[in-house]
């Protein structure tokens, strides 16, 4: 048995709570198709994640039930929804966190392609293009040498706003990207910040301030937070949204 | 029929599928990839601990080199690599982690002075030379000689992938998101590109191209409890077999990871040992070194997961509600350790365990991780039957690790392999021209259409979900760590029977648009040929060979088996060919002998005395380590000459010895 399999028997052997989940569905290429919550029931267990639990269901209710999952150990992303509203990854929610009635839909903000699967890679790829989050490279650097040092504090810095796993929580969490469709988001924003702290990106703030010094980027910013209380991988994002304001501010005084 | 026409078509977005796509998109052609998933979702971002490239920064790496590195591959294959291949690979890591470097991967640095590390248990402190400061630093990994695992963190995999992802977007590279290839079209002797499926709205399309390069990964999935992501079903392997003319090489060869958290099967990674870390039994005691007095829990992982499973069969592992696990423990490292170099360990363990790792213990045990075999490819990446169908990465067989991957090489490979197959499709496209037979594309896109079409309509009584879990269930059962006989021919009998139920699936749902069980339903059966090759593939070889292991045929022999497995599916055959590529032991620059962790027992082959005095010969003949490996397996003609200089190593001169100033090791050994 797959561990999905040795987790319900054991609920079913242990005589658990009954799970009522209450998901959204909507398939956008069936013409008679149209939004609604269909009701699933299932026995609650002890280790059971909402991936096995929508697995179960899918296996034993409904083999039509579409939503994402990728590495299913909330690292890759692909299976943030909401859940009683509150957007998170589903692989790693213990179904044991949960109340008795669990309410699932899909992320906001993201171009829905049925039930509760929603398309963050375009959005990703669109908002990656706008703000180039990369280091320009010249195409034949030095391979042969050795590598060019960097302070070990500098490169842990960078990795603690690189784990960002664009799963699009802070997107669907925040007040002026649900308001203003073509707000870069904490993600983005994020993004910059890391960007900024890179001694190989050469860009000035001056450069950032021509991608983000606008309303569509850190002044859209209204300070609400969602993005911060809901990032699974708990990144410093209002200290870094904070700061980065600060400073694009400072581009418009000075520069 | 909607055709759309590239130059490479790159099937596949992790690592090794966008590295590859970047290779040739920088010598100037027209590239698409299609992927199943946005890119950065790949499995490559799973990789956590490590990448192998031999820098000798740190300290416990002073001396590394190539020719370490290299031993340490081949010995971890248990001689099954292809050495040439091998020997590529160790000299282009420095340049591929270098690479990355520039381009933004915040590689862990050398911090100069006394650092803190648990070594065998012990705490120990290492005094880092001033000379290395802010170079990439390095972390000791299973069956290495020296620390040589590059990381970021344990967010490897993660931070080389988002890299990589952002550098396609930079070059323009486009990436058709959720589209997923069904069959390659090729005319028995070349293959013109593929036909696909979108994954969103259920629509087909023919891709035609000059070069087709499958860069899918593995095929975990065939297995109930593997670490894989769910996507890691062996598609690309699948349509290559499905073409009746490439070829896969040892796909019996599956490495099963010592550390995946029970029983949910997700990975704790090998940095977790690297890093100090210890396995227990159920008495808390540490158990590995009453097997492996060398290398403890830091022998390769096919021997640490067979030392595991045979401990629990003794009766000494830990018993839960779920059943019977071991035991790591990190707790040894101290919290600022895993709360900086073990995040993402430290988070499994909160969000899937609810425990805390560094007060607790983590209930382990192996589960299936990593697929050796894949698409048989010559050293550019090319198949060798099916012209202009190339594959990189963990999906393709080039052979670097034989019968049992190092950990850290895999990520090491994709790079490498995208660097090098990329080059190699720009060569193949420049100098073929490419032309389209629209009725070949048209014939294969039909065939496609009226598969799908049968499928939808016929109603059958086969549920597509209880025929996988059947095949996860026989292939665990007996296709797993340990194997015999009585159990692959049952193991191929039982998937058999599998594949023809396959023929009557009916669907439960419409089978339209993104439909999930339409999808199982058609990926099904190829699974069931992959899992048919690694079945009938286990049962022929009467050895033991690295992960590989029967129980009936306990020792390696290479008198009779120092060759690979090529499989290849006539159509309409019930069941695999498979064919033998011998190794040959003359060409080997390091003979066979005894891994240094492991079984010591092997059948030599009978060329093997004479070989291994001709090494020896030339080990004295040569002044230094470049003439000698040259003189006796030459490769650098395999390499573009852009890649063919040597690696500068802090302390090592120009012939390639390794000179500290305060002596190698010194006081803190």
């Amino acid at each position: 048995m797959n561990d999905a399999a040795v987790i319900a028997k054991d609920g079913e052997e242990h005589g658990a709570r009954r799970l009522r989940f209450e998901i959204f569905r909507f398939n956008p290429c069936d013409p008679d198709s149209r939004p609604h919550y269909d009701t699933f029931e299932l026995d609650d267990a002890p280790g059971m994640t909402l991936f096995i639990a929508l697995n179960l269901i899918r296996e034993q209710q409904d083999p039509g039930l579409q939503f994402d999952f990728v590495c299913r150990a909330g690292i890759c992303g692909s299976c943030a929804m909401l859940i009683n509203g509150r957007p998170t990854l589903a692989c790693r929610t213990l179904t044991g966190t949960l109340p008795d009635t669990v309410r699932l839909s899909p992320l906001p903000v993201f171009e829905l392609i049925g039930d509760l699967s929603v398309n963050t890679g375009k959005w990703m790829r669109q908002m990656s293009e706008r703000l180039r989050t990369w280091v320009d490279v010249a195409e034949d650097v030095d391979l042969d040498s050795l590598e060019t040092p960097m302070d070990p504090d500098a490169a842990q810095a960078i990795y603690e706003l690189e784990r960002c796993i664009e799963c699009g929580c802070c997107v669907a969490g925040c007040g002026t990207a649900v308001m203003r469709e073509s707000f870069v988001g904490a993600v983005g924003l994020n993004k910059m910040a890391r960007f900024r702290l890179d001694p190989r990106d050469t860009r000035e703030d001056a450069d950032f301030f021509e991608l983000i010094g606008t309303d569509e980027g850190i002044f859209g910013c209204m300070s609400l937070l969602g993005c911060d209380d809901v990032c699974p991988k708990d990144l410093p994002l209002q200290t870094q949204l904070a700061y980065l304001r600060r400073k694009m501010a400072k581009v418009t005084l000075t520069g | 029929m909607k055709v759309l026409h590239t130059d490479v078509l790159v099937i596949g977005g992790g690592l090794a599928g966008l590295r590859a796509a970047i290779a040739a998109r920088r010598r100037g052609l027209e590239v698409t990839v299609l992927s199943i998933v946005p890119p950065k979702r790949s499995h490559s971002a799973a990789a956590q601990g490590g990448m192998q490239a031999s820098l000798a920064n740190c300290l416990k790496g002073f001396g590394d080199n190539e020719d370490v590195h290299f031993a340490d591959t081949v010995r971890g294959s248990d001689w099954g690599a292809d050495q040439a291949v091998a020997r590529m690979f160790v000299h282009m890591a420095p340049k591929a982690i270098r690479e990355l470097a520039h381009w933004g991967v915040p590689w862990n640095r050398v911090a100069p002075g006394a650092q803190s590390a648990v070594i065998n248990g012990e705490k120990v402190e290492l005094r880092e030379r001033a000379e290395a400061a802010g170079l990439i630093t390095a972390r000791n990994f299973g069956g290495t000689a020296k620390w040589r695992a590059c990381y970021v963190s344990d967010g490897t995999g993660h931070s080389m992938l988002y890299t990589i992802s952002d550098q396609a977007i930079a070059a323009s590279i486009p990436v058709h998101e959720r589209i997923e290839a069904l069959s390659l079209v090729h005319d028995g002797a070349r293959c013109r590109g593929a036909i696909a499926r979108n994954l969103m709205t259920g629509e087909l399309l023919a891709y035609t191209a000059g070069a087709t390069c499958i860069a899918t990964g593995g095929f975990g999935r065939i297995y109930e409890v593997s670490t894989n992501a769910i996507i890691n079903q062996g598609m690309g392997a699948a349509i290559a077999l499905e073409t009746g003319v490439a070829e896969l090489g040892n796909m019996e060869a599956v490495q099963f990871h010592p550390t995946a958290i029970f029983p949910a099967g997700i990975l704790v990674t090998e940095g977790c040992r690297g890093d100090g870390g210890l396995l227990l039994d159920r008495n808390e005691h540490r158990f590995m070194p009453d097997y492996e007095p060398e290398k403890a829990e830091l022998a390769s992982r096919d021997v640490v997961s067979r030392h595991m499973e045979s401990h629990i069969n003794k009766g000494l592992g830990a018993t839960s509600r779920f059943g019977e696990h071991l035991w790591l423990d990190i707790r040894l490292l101290g919290e600022d350790h895993i709360n900086t170099r073990l995040r993402e360990v430290k988070e499994i363990c909160q969000y899937f365990l609810g425990i805390d790792p560094a007060r607790e213990l983590i209930p382990v045990r192996p589960a299936q991780h990593y697929s050796m075999g894949g698409i048989r490819t010559d050293a550019h990446g090319q198949s060798g039957t099916l012209k202009g169908l190339f594959a990189c990465g963990e999906a393709a067989c080039w052979d670097l690790h034989g019968f049992n991957r190092l950990g850290g090489n895999s990520v090491a490979e994709t790079v490498v392999a995208g660097m090098l197959v990329g080059e190699s499709m720009a060569d193949f496209c420049l100098g073929n021209e490419a032309s389209v037979d629209t009725g070949l594309v048209r014939e294969f896109f039909e065939r496609e259409q009226a598969a799908l079409d049968n499928l939808r309509r016929r109603g059958g009584a086969q549920r597509v979900t209880a025929l996988n879990a059947a095949m996860q269930s026989a292939m665990t059962r007996n296709v797993g760590i340990y194997r015999d006989a009585d159990g692959l021919q049952a193991a191929v009998a039982e998937l058999g029977s599998l594949l023809e139920r396959c023929a009557d699936i009916g669907l439960q749902s419409g089978g339209h648009g993104a439909d999930p069980e339409l999808v199982l339903a058609y990926r099904l059966p190829r699974m069931l040929k992959l899992a048919l090759c690694v079945a009938q593939g286990a049962l022929n070889r009467t050895e033991s060979r690295g992960a590989h292991c029967r129980l009936d045929f306990p020792e390696r022999d290479d008198s009779q088996w120092l060759n690979r497995t090529l499989a290849r599916w006539p159509a309409g055959a019930a069941l695999p060919e498979l064919r033998y590529e011998a190794l040959d032991i003359m060409a080997m620059e390091l003979p066979p002998a005894w891994r240094g962790y492991g079984s010591r027992d092997f059948i030599p082959h009978p060329q093997q005395a004479q070989r291994q005095r001709e090494v020896e010969a030339a080990t004295e003949q040569y002044g230094n380590r470049f003439e000698r490996q040259e003189a006796l397996m030459p490769y650098t003609h395999l390499l573009p000459e852009r890649y063919r200089s040597h690696n500068a190593r802090l302390f090592e001169d120009g012939q390639g010895a390794f000179n500290d100033p305060e002596a190698a090791g010194g006081a803190a050994e």
